[in-house]
């Protein structure tokens, strides 16, 4: 059996053979290039020494880390030497010392006992004047018991219900000077020589509206809302509008008011970044068309100036920038303004160049002036490329202007990048992560309705 | 004449009044724009450090001294340029490895977020918004997290441009793949195919060209990217332009600036170029 192709013969089993060598051919090709990527991917593992992630990695310490950004703690600290003293310190910090003990924590004044703490999980520590009692919700047949020895050191026991001594599980660790003890993320006991601190985690941003020394710390924020409409004034020389709101802003802990101001410059400086270049831009753009443009040495001059300033990176800009004008919004508005310049620039004269002509003799046959055919030939056709581009690099100048304020260009990226600096303010960095995204998400959102809704009317 | 006959007054009236709201748009739009701006500058005059003249009038004064330290270094400024070579192929190699990654990545996933080919639409909202996140979640405060957890060294910075890249790239091919021509897996369906044959022989090789044109765009955004998170403190050229900032080794800067420069304009080159073939491709 054959078939004719073109002018000879050929028979259905050479077809096959050539359709079967060229799949064996595309296969081949697709093996050696998946084959040289993970040739690739072997040789950057051994170049960026990936495997010292593992030894460096460790998940305990990554969990801690993003405990401490949704949960809060109270450190309770006793002194072996004055027991009668047990001071209980949000997140362990010496000024915010509760002025009498929480609901988790019961002082019993008879017998040897002194205190006890409740976890969330149940699980209780008891403090006496020469140890700590541990005794876990879950395992109710086991009793820890953690104290210093005769010898200065801390020590360790665990024991059964009977009383017989049993062996220490491995979230138990003893050294020479310290008993760590963390029986869950939310639990932690540490012993030392002199002292016992008990880390005590609950779930939550604490002191999220009111700080620990406002006057409103008990109220929720509801009833703090309602308060304002209640006659009674809380602080004699201030309305209780003004109270809420100042005691917001001014929040010790999460500085609501600096880091809403913050986003404000950072959205500033990627909105009036992208508004100056778009403004210059544009006429930019005209000036480097040829079908605008007849003298080629501007255009030509024009053209460079663009390639000059988008080539030269927004980060580069930025440096440069923060020379002179300090740090500040001023650098990041105009590093944005430079950069997009030239990329608008760039693009605009483009569609520019590439818009039909006829529009624009159609005008000139009215007898319009040069301006006027620019104005009703050529703008009405480029308009929706230069919002739709315009509107874009709003969006990703958004993204931009964060990391150009973590460069000294100030606004959010600063306050961010303070904050993991210090490194124990997680709470803080977690909150400001979720304002960003949230900042990106709501730009991107009102970029793609702007766009819609401006091209709509464009095209009326 | 009929009620609703058009009249040529009418219709003159009509226009004017179109005329009229145009006009008030227009205005309102343009006066929006004048307080927008006049109002953000004076804002940032008031917060920023420096003042607006000033930074003006000082501007050439940085650029100014960075060419003269250059010149002071004479031709041994051509050497500092080659001895930061190896730190930018180190940023350059991190970029190529995280677009790879990402890419693969998400060309693996894409197929699962598009609404005509994944297998439920269940799994089409979950990576959705998987992309989402990755994506709109800045690479820098990942970075800085991470640089915390794993100390100074690259591979934060690597980690973050490459689930910042999985996102971004996500969410472009599996447009890409939502816009395919149905034929062919319509015809491996008919012969039978599996899922995974489907996207192997009817999927993939109708979106390469476009996913190696969007890989090498994305390549250079990444060099950027993994410079700037150098200069937060994961390693390359990123490092060596703070410390050489921090030293204010102007000849050094400069030189940094340069490969900067010059890396980023050769790529964006080079991959317009071979866009331009790519996509010569798809339409030939």
């Amino acid at each position: 059996m054959s078939i004719a192709v073109y002018d000879r013969e050929v028979s259905f089993q050479e077809i096959y053979q050539s359709v079967e060598k060229k799949a064996y051919y595309q296969k081949l090709i697709t093996l050696v290039s998946i084959g040289a990527i993970l040739l690739y991917f072997v040789f950057s593992i051994i170049q960026f020494d990936l495997g010292s992630i593992s030894r460096k990695w460790s998940p305990e310490r990554a969990s801690r880390l993003f405990l401490d950004t949704y949960a809060h703690k109270d450190h309770v600290v006793m002194n072996w030497k004055d027991t009668s003293k047990i001071s209980v310190n949000f997140e362990g910090d010496y000024r915010y010392q509760y002025p009498s003990f929480p609901e988790w924590l019961e002082r019993i004044g008879d017998g040897k006992d002194i205190a006890i703490l409740t976890f969330n999980s149940g699980s209780k520590a008891i403090f006496r004047d020469d140890k700590i009692i541990f005794e876990q919700s879950k395992s109710e047949d086991r009793k820890f018991i953690f104290g210093i020895g005769d010898n200065g050191k801390p020590y360790a026991e665990a024991y059964d219900n009977d009383g017989n001594e049993k062996d220490l599980p491995n979230w138990i660790r003893v050294t020479e000077s310290k008993v760590e003890v963390r029986p869950s993320l939310y639990e932690r006991i540490q012993i030392y020589k002199r002292k016992v601190e008990v880390h005590r985690y609950e779930f939550g941003w604490k002191y999220f509206w009111f700080d620990f020394f406002s006057p409103l710390k008990d109220y929720s924020l509801p009833e703090a809302l309602s308060l304002i409409f209640s006659n009674e004034r809380i602080e004699p020389d201030k309305t209780n509008f003004e109270l809420v709101f100042s005691e917001i802003s001014d929040n010790e802990q999460w500085m609501h008011g600096t880091v809403l101001f913050s986003i404000l410059e950072t959205l500033l400086m990627a909105v009036l970044g992208t508004l100056l270049a778009s403004l210059l831009g544009l006429p930019l753009a005209f000036l480097a068309a040829y079908n605008i443009t007849p003298f080629k040495f501007i255009r030509f001059s024009l053209r460079r100036l663009f390639d000059m300033l988008r080539g030269i990176d927004m980060i580069i800009w930025c440096l440069i920038f923060v020379r002179s004008f300090g740090p500040g919004l001023f650098t990041g508005i105009f590093a944005i303004a430079f950069t997009d310049t030239g990329t608008l620039g760039k693009l605009m004269s483009e569609a520019i160049e590439n818009a039909d002509n006829k529009q624009q003799e159609g005008v000139k046959s009215t007898g319009a002036s040069t301006i006027l055919q620019h104005r009703f030939g050529i703008i009405p056709q480029i308009m929706p490329v230069f919002i739709s581009q315009s509107l874009y690099y709003l969006e990703s100048n958004t993204r931009g202007a964060v990391i150009l304020g973590a460069m000294g260009a100030g606004g959010i990226g600063l306050q961010l990048l303070g904050a993991i600096r210090t490194g124990n303010d997680f709470e803080n960095v977690g909150y400001m992560a979720v304002l960003i995204v949230l900042l990106v998400t709501v730009m991107d959102q009102m970029s793609a309705f702007l766009r819609r809704f401006l091209i709509g009317i464009e095209k009326n | 004449m009929s009620q609703n006959a058009i009249t040529i007054e009418s219709l003159e009236e009509n226009l004017k009044v179109l005329a009229r709201q145009r006009a008030i748009y227009s205005v309102l739009f343009i006066g929006a724009i004048i307080f927008i701006v006049v109002s953000g500058v004076g804002v940032a005059n008031q917060y920023n450090a420096g003042s607006f003249t000033r930074g003006v009038e000082n501007f050439f004064d940085y650029p100014a001294d960075l060419f003269s330290d250059a010149f002071e270094a004479g031709w041994g400024w051509f050497g500092i340029v080659l001895s930061f070579i190896p730190a930018l192929f180190e940023t350059f190699s991190a970029a190529v490895f995280s677009t790879v990654v990402g890419a693969s990545i998400a060309l693996i996933l894409c197929p699962l977020a598009t609404i005509n080919l994944s297998p439920n639409q269940v799994t089409v909202q979950i990576v959705r918004r998987t992309f989402d996140i990755l994506r709109s979640f800045p690479e820098l405060v990942f970075a800085l997290i991470l640089l915390y957890l794993m100390g100074k060294s690259i591979v934060p910075a690597i980690i973050a441009v490459t689930l910042h890249t999985i996102g971004a790239m996500g969410k472009l091919f599996s447009e890409a793949i939502e816009n395919i021509d149905m034929k062919p897996v319509d015809g491996l369906k008919s012969v039978g195919a599996s899922w995974y044959q489907i996207i192997c022989f009817a999927v993939y090789p109708q979106v390469l060209p476009l996913v190696l044109s969007y890989s090498l765009l994305r390549l250079e955004i990444n060099v950027r990217a993994s410079t700037i998170l150098g200069f937060v403190g994961a390693g390359g050229i990123g490092a060596y332009l703070t410390a050489s900032l921090q030293w204010r080794y102007g000849d050094e800067v400069l030189a940094i600036m340069f490969l900067l420069v010059a890396t980023i304009t050769a790529l964006d080159y080079f991959s317009s170029y071979v866009r331009h073939k790519l996509i010569g491709k798809i339409s030939a």
